[in-house]
């Protein structure tokens, strides 16, 4: 089987398999359903996604896009009455396995929210180096040298190198947005998570995030969520269309937006609702 | 992109260096947090062990000094521990209950003026600003202006003076709840009052002021309670005595004025009749809330009952 | 309705004359010096009385009373906020309102008559047979009527304004921003620590203030644990003197006051109690006000 007809099946992975060394996939969701309370949010989600590629999750408002991205980095575990049962291999590590420690899958894993929430007491040069300092280094060549790349990285060091001890919050909104990109980034995480990035942004904005997007793929891999189908199209190398908390259909881009398998991706992709 | 933006690239090592260091704190992390949170579940502790231990004593000392003679008798002989603290019981509820009729009209009034009709005038402002002051007075220096107002004008220590101070202290109080209250009441159900071609009075008085009822109840509670245990206010305006009522211009006893003049006294009935009374009040205390209670669910049948009509 | 308004302004102007009217009589006596002297002598003739041990004695108990209370109310305040599941932490809370509801007169009984022993035989004993030779602010028996038992029972006092506040402040704190951090991989202290308290600095200072406000203002509960000195004695030189507040030696001696110039000293000392308590209420109004208006969002 080519690598494009596995990424093709939405198809159910029986769990007496041991998928534990994968090699060829950075994340791979099996069999995920999670719930909030009595509702069930996601349901039998299987994907997997390559290393340094650009995945794209899209479909109408409550799908489960959202629930699904946090629950990647086990960031839905912040709302109280969540349930997750399946796993997420990061490498070849289960994140949801009763031995790991969630805060250290957060370490490997950055992620970027729909709007933008720098430190307000902090400088840019702080915000950037939140994560370094945290985690206890303090060779300040290394963390200058960090904060320039992630600032350029984000696609924001022109913008700011010479104020770089000015509020984190004295920036614009297409700004702060870029400012926690490069925040994220600092902690040299491997995958991406991001969250609607551009949603609360001007045009200008979102597309010099989509610039930058294109642009970290070559260090990482990026997941991100967006209800904007042209973006998807723009950015992505493979989509997930979700529906009612199902995985619809997943696939290349191109493939998807131009020869859907499934009559609903065609009639979402379509416009025809969502 | 600018050149100097175009190739984010990381260099290996750095990741390397960031994941060594994660990896070398991260035990250490993980018992600072620890740590924390023990300390946190350790702060908890300490502020329920007084609170236990405080109602445990006044059960536990209070209740051998509870009898009918007690709570109903004057002061005898503290040596030998006759008597009671009768006039105490009365001259609280007396005090409290005068205090209550200047100082939850006026209270409730200044509220609804707050909040329906003022708005953010300059002079609303101030009364608010000011308001919030005065829940910060200290009762000593209220008590001193009780002193010098109705005291000495009236010439003795009064239950007046006592009514009054203890008013001061209350209305600050009601006010603020009474207009955070009204607050919360949704326009909605004004404007919709109001559309039906109900003059603002009447909107406010049968409307807004019943849905908001519950929580100005409550607030008028907690005035009284607070109220009710003062003492410092009351020893230089009502002086306390060991008569009962004499007169709106006599002095007057009152509970926590005796347990703190029991609590000066060497004698072992005293300290006794201390504890004892100190039961007695906080059982008056709590039966407030426990009658707010019942005072509201009574009020939710009555209010359907009108609805009908 | 307006006159009912109306009337809790008048209520603050007539507190104001009235105790700065009664302090008229020792001010002409004595002028600003009653500030600063430490004489306290009520015989007729021979009057002389002075503010500044009371005023020594409310520093020092409020300054013990928030250097225990403080952290122990932020310690609570972020349990209920921010560790402990919901269905603990509100009851928690209603268990800390119920100590705000006990009135002063049985928090002093009950440190009258209980508590100072505990912290005699658990506290000040075991630090003065340790210390007392060495550290003069152990040097004196204990006996538990002074400065360092008053200190702690107004702790306890403070404990439920200050915790309730600052909760309050915590919840206002936008979620985004305990996301931004923990999505770094910050452990729960580290978000607290590091993020939170600085973002609500403001909001938990003014939650302080009030505190301190209450230990200030407090009566009835230091007059039964401070021991009552009066005049120069009242100045603490240990942890373990007796002392006295401006607001107990109030209650204590109003009464017993005959001459004029006693009773104006007393009325003085309210004055000065006025003074301070309405200074730091204002204050801590600012700070609290400021913190809640002032939770930024992105700018657009």
């Amino acid at each position: 089987m080519s690598s494009e007809e596995y990424a093709n099946t939405s198809s159910y992975r029986l769990s007496s398999l041991s998928y534990t060394k994968r090699p060829r996939y950075k994340v791979s969701v099996q069999n995920l359903n999670s719930w909030f309370g009595s509702k069930q949010a996601l349901k039998d989600i299987n994907f997997d996604v390559k290393e340094n590629t650009v995945t794209a999750l899209i479909g109408p408002s409550g799908c489960g896009k959202t629930t699904l991205i946090r629950c990647l980095n086990r960031m839905n575990e912040m709302t109280s009455g969540a349930i997750v049962k399946g796993s997420v291999y990061l490498d070849d590590i289960d994140i949801y396995a009763s031995n790991v420690d969630p805060v250290i899958i957060k370490r490997r894993m950055g992620m970027v929210f729909q709007k933008p929430n720098p430190f307000p007491t902090m400088s840019i040069y702080d915000n950037v180096a939140a994560g370094l300092k945290l985690n206890g280094i303090r060779d300040k060549v290394l963390i200058k040298e960090i904060v320039e790349e992630s600032l350029k990285g984000a696609v924001l060091w022109d913008e700011v190198k010479d104020e770089l001890s000015r509020p984190g919050l004295s920036l614009s909104g297409g700004q702060q947005q870029r400012l926690c990109i490069a925040r994220a980034l600092a902690m040299q995480p491997e995958v991406l998570l991001m969250d609607e990035p551009t949603s609360a942004l001007d045009p200008i904005a979102s597309a010099k995030i989509e610039e930058l997007i294109n642009e970290l793929r070559k260090e990482l891999t990026v997941i991100i969520v967006t209800h904007n189908m042209q973006q998807a199209a723009r950015v992505s190398d493979y989509t997930a269309f979700m529906y009612l908390g199902e995985l619809v259909e997943y696939g290349p881009t191109k493939q998807i937006f131009e020869n859907p398998q499934k009559e609903l991706t065609e009639r979402y992709i379509s416009g025809k609702f969502g | 992109m600018n050149n100097t933006e175009k190739n984010y690239h990381h260099s290996k090592d750095h990741r390397k260096v960031i994941q060594n260091a994660i990896i070398r704190q991260n035990y250490k992390r993980k018992m600072v947090n620890r740590v924390f949170t023990g300390v946190t579940i350790a702060c908890v502790m300490l502020a329920m062990i007084p609170l236990g231990s405080i109602l445990f004593e006044v059960v536990k000392n209070g209740i051998s000094a509870i009898s009918i003679e007690f709570l109903t008798q004057p002061q005898g002989s503290i040596i030998r521990g006759d008597g009671g603290i009768g006039p105490a019981i009365q001259g609280t509820l007396l005090t409290v209950g005068y205090a209550s009729l200047i100082g939850v009209p006026i209270g409730v009034l200044a509220g609804v003026y707050l909040s329906e009709y003022a708005g953010n005038s300059k002079f609303a402002y101030a009364v608010r600003f000011f308001n919030s002051v005065m829940t910060g007075m200290p009762s000593i220096v209220i008590g001193i202006v009780g002193y010098i107002v109705l005291v000495i004008t009236i010439g003795s220590f009064n239950i007046t003076a006592g009514a009054v101070a203890l008013s001061i202290i209350m209305i600050p109080i009601v006010v603020a709840v009474t207009e955070e209250t009204l607050k919360l009441v949704p326009n909605s159900i004004r404007e919709a009052a109001h559309s039906l071609g109900i003059p603002k009075w009447k909107v406010t008085l049968f409307i807004t002021l019943r849905s908001a009822k519950n929580g100005i109840l409550t607030g008028i509670v907690l005035a009284v309670s607070r109220v009710a245990g003062e003492t410092a206010p009351l020893i230089m305006t009502i002086l306390g005595t060991s008569l009962f009522f004499q007169g709106f211009v006599s002095p007057v006893d009152a509970l926590p004025l005796r347990i703190w003049r029991f609590a000066s006294q060497p004698y072992e009935h005293a300290h006794s009749f201390g504890w004892g009374a100190a039961l007695v009040l906080i059982i008056m205390i709590l039966s407030l809330s426990v009658l707010l209670r019942f005072l509201v669910l009574e009020k939710e049948f009555k209010l359907g009952s009108l609805v009908k009509k | 309705m307006i006159g009912a308004a109306g009337y809790t302004l008048f209520m603050l102007v007539l507190v104001a004359t009235s105790v700065v009217q009664g302090s008229m009589p020792i001010f002409s006596l004595e002028g600003i010096g009653f500030l600063f002297s430490t004489e306290w002598n009520p015989v007729e003739g021979r009057e002389s009385y002075g503010a500044l041990p009371y005023i020594v004695g409310t520093l020092v108990s409020s300054a013990i009373a928030m250097a225990i209370g403080v952290p122990i109310s932020l310690g609570i305040a972020v349990f209920i906020s921010e560790i402990s599941p919901p269905r603990f932490g509100t009851p928690i809370g209603f268990i800390i309102e119920i100590l705000a509801a006990i009135p002063s007169i049985i928090y002093g009984l009950w440190a009258l008559f209980v508590f100072r022993f505990w912290i005699v035989d658990f506290i000040e004993r075991p630090l003065y047979e340790a210390f007392g030779g060495t550290i003069p602010l152990f040097a004196r028996t204990p006996f538990g009527l002074d400065i360092f038992t008053a200190g702690i029972v107004l702790a306890i006092m403070i404990i439920p304004i200050i915790s309730s506040i600052s909760r309050e402040i915590l919840k206002a704190i936008p979620n985004s921003q305990r996301e931004a951090a923990y999505s770094l991989g910050a452990t729960r202290w580290e978000t607290v620590w590091k993020v939170l308290f600085p973002y609500a600095k403001a909001g938990l200072l003014g939650a302080a203030i009030l505190g301190l406000g209450r230990a200030v203002g407090e009566t009835i509960l230091v007059t039964m644990v401070i021991g009552n000195a009066v005049g120069a004695n009242a100045i603490p030189d240990t942890l373990f003197s007796p002392s006295q507040t401006l607001s107990s030696i109030i209650a204590n001696e109003f009464n017993e006051a005959i001459t004029v110039f006693h009773s104006s000293a007393l009325i003085a000392l309210g004055t000065v109690l006025f003074i301070v308590t309405m200074g730091i209420n204002i204050g801590a109004r600012l700070l609290v006000s400021r913190m809640v208006k002032v939770t930024p969002g992105a700018k657009e």
